[in-house]
């Protein structure tokens, strides 16, 4: 996410969870319109439903300008209940409780703001569900 | 029929004790937390603000509607905290929620009850015949300035409501708005935090707004205080809303419910519509409810409601209010607040 065009341009998975299901049972977010496993172009959109498992995590202590503020924080590697996998910052969420296998759900969360005067940019993260 | 097909809520999971506010500016807890009958407030993630605050409020409310968000025609939401000047909030919200592009969209603005005119609006067109269904949010991540006495109640978190005329759950059966140029609060552009009146706040500005709205609407309803089931006022404080109540012979019983402040502060867009959303998570079919805003500047918006047979089959779908504000709660001290709400200046 770093510009104008780009926050418009991912909307759709950004904001409503829109993934690709291919032919060969590849679910894609963001956008695709080839299997990386099979390289079919053949899919259906699907929207995904937020709810998911941390397949691995790691906790970030010295992050990137843009996310200075928010350490510490986690970020996962999450499989939807679909089988989609996406990388997600971890919100309002105890360290303790994120754990491989951890449930999650994906909430609606400013990501970053670009400077004083740049776009806000919003997307998914996930909260532990206990 | 016309009337509120659905509705939801949302607050942050932080919070902040008065008495750390108290402590911190060498004020006596004791005496804030009776004066202003307050016992903490909610605070905004550092990734949360207005827009986000109204997402989640909207997703809770089409959860409870169970209608396609397509046939939504317009979407309104106030706030006094929409994190652009320039570009909307409610552009985020339609498409974070699948509303659109078929739909007009606006952000209002008028202090503490930019929400219920948002309502007003949405409840209007429905009425007019315009559209099926309109949506109404009042949401905020309000400021007070470090040491005035805002900081102790300026909090955030935000409801939606959702107006039709099919499956109808909460029928609106009357309206009014009071409304005169009075300079009780402002805050000018580019001015990080609000100013107000003092005192000047109080008879001139909320009581006689907040008491002419409700005179007049429970006249020309023709209704009296005992024909309701609950009550709710724009809460700025603990006391304010009590005393407005009083006025008119709502009892203690059915002012509680609606009474929130003591545990969310005034989320000011948010503050009087929440109080509302506690209500209608208990409200019976049958029963009656009123809800009173207030925005200085200054006017007050006032609905009465009736519950239809429809809202006991909605009510637990979606999070209730009350449940949000007293469980999962994260306290912060005063430092991690001030840097939670930008009170202080980073370099870019």
């Amino acid at each position: 996410m770093a510009n104008s065009q780009r926050y418009t341009r991912e909307i759709p998975h950004r904001f409503r969870l829109e993934a690709q299901r291919f032919s060969d049972g590849y679910i894609s977010l963001p956008n695709r319109y080839i299997s990386p496993e099979t390289g079919t172009k053949e899919f259906e959109n699907i929207t995904l439903s937020g709810k998911g498992t941390i397949l691995s995590y790691t906790i970030v202590h010295t992050p990137s300008d843009q996310f200075k503020l928010a350490k510490p924080y986690a970020v996962a590697i999450i499989e939807t209940e679909e089988g989609a996998r996406l990388t997600s910052m971890i919100t309002d969420s105890e360290f303790e409780d994120v754990k491989i296998g951890a449930k999650v759900e994906l909430v609606f969360r400013k990501i970053m703001e670009e400077g004083h005067s740049g776009i806000l940019n919003y997307g998914y993260k996930a909260i532990v569900v206990k | 029929m016309v009337g509120i097909v659905g509705y939801g809520s949302y607050v942050p999971r932080y919070r902040i004790k008065i008495s750390t506010i108290a402590d911190q500016w060498g004020d006596n807890a004791a005496t804030i937390e009776k004066g202003l009958m307050l016992q903490e407030k909610t605070v905004p993630g550092r990734d949360e603000d207005t827009i986000t605050i109204a997402v989640e409020a909207a997703k809770n409310a089409v959860k409870r509607a169970g209608i396609n968000p397509q046939d939504i025609g317009a979407v309104y939401i106030g706030s006094e905290s929409h994190p652009y000047a320039v570009k909307p909030s409610g552009t985020v919200l339609i498409d974070a929620l699948g509303i659109g592009p078929h739909v007009h969209v606006a952000d209002f603005e008028f202090a503490c009850k930019a929400g219920s005119e948002a309502m007003f609006v949405a409840y209007s067109h429905v009425k007019s015949g315009n559209m099926p269904y309109a949506m109404g949010i009042g949401a905020d991540t309000s400021q007070g300035a470090p040491g005035d006495a805002l900081e102790y109640s300026a909090s955030a978190g935000g409801s939606a409501y959702i107006f039709g005329s099919e499956n109808v759950i909460a029928e609106v059966i009357d309206t009014h708005s009071f409304t005169s140029d009075t300079a009780d609060f402002w805050r000018r552009e580019y001015q990080m935090y609000p100013r107000h009146g003092g005192r000047f706040t109080g008879e001139p500005a909320y009581f006689k707004h907040v008491l002419n709205a409700t005179g007049i609407i429970l006249e020309k309803s023709g209704m009296k205080a005992s024909d309701f089931a609950h009550a709710v006022f724009h809460m700025p404080n603990g006391r304010f809303p009590l005393k407005a109540g009083k006025t008119f012979g709502f009892t203690d019983e059915q002012m509680k419910q609606g009474w929130i402040v003591n545990l969310m502060g005034n989320t000011y867009s948010g503050s009087s519509i929440t109080g509302f959303s506690a209500i209608m998570d208990i409200l019976k079919p049958g029963e009656r409810a009123l809800l009173i805003s207030f925005g200085s500047g200054a006017g007050s918006d006032a609905f009465v409601f009736e519950a239809t047979e429809n809202i006991t089959a909605v009510q637990n779908k979606a999070p209730k209010i009350r449940e949000m504000l007293e469980s999962n709660r994260t306290y912060l001290t005063y430092g991690q607040y001030v840097a939670y709400r930008r009170k202080i200046q980073f370099n870019d």
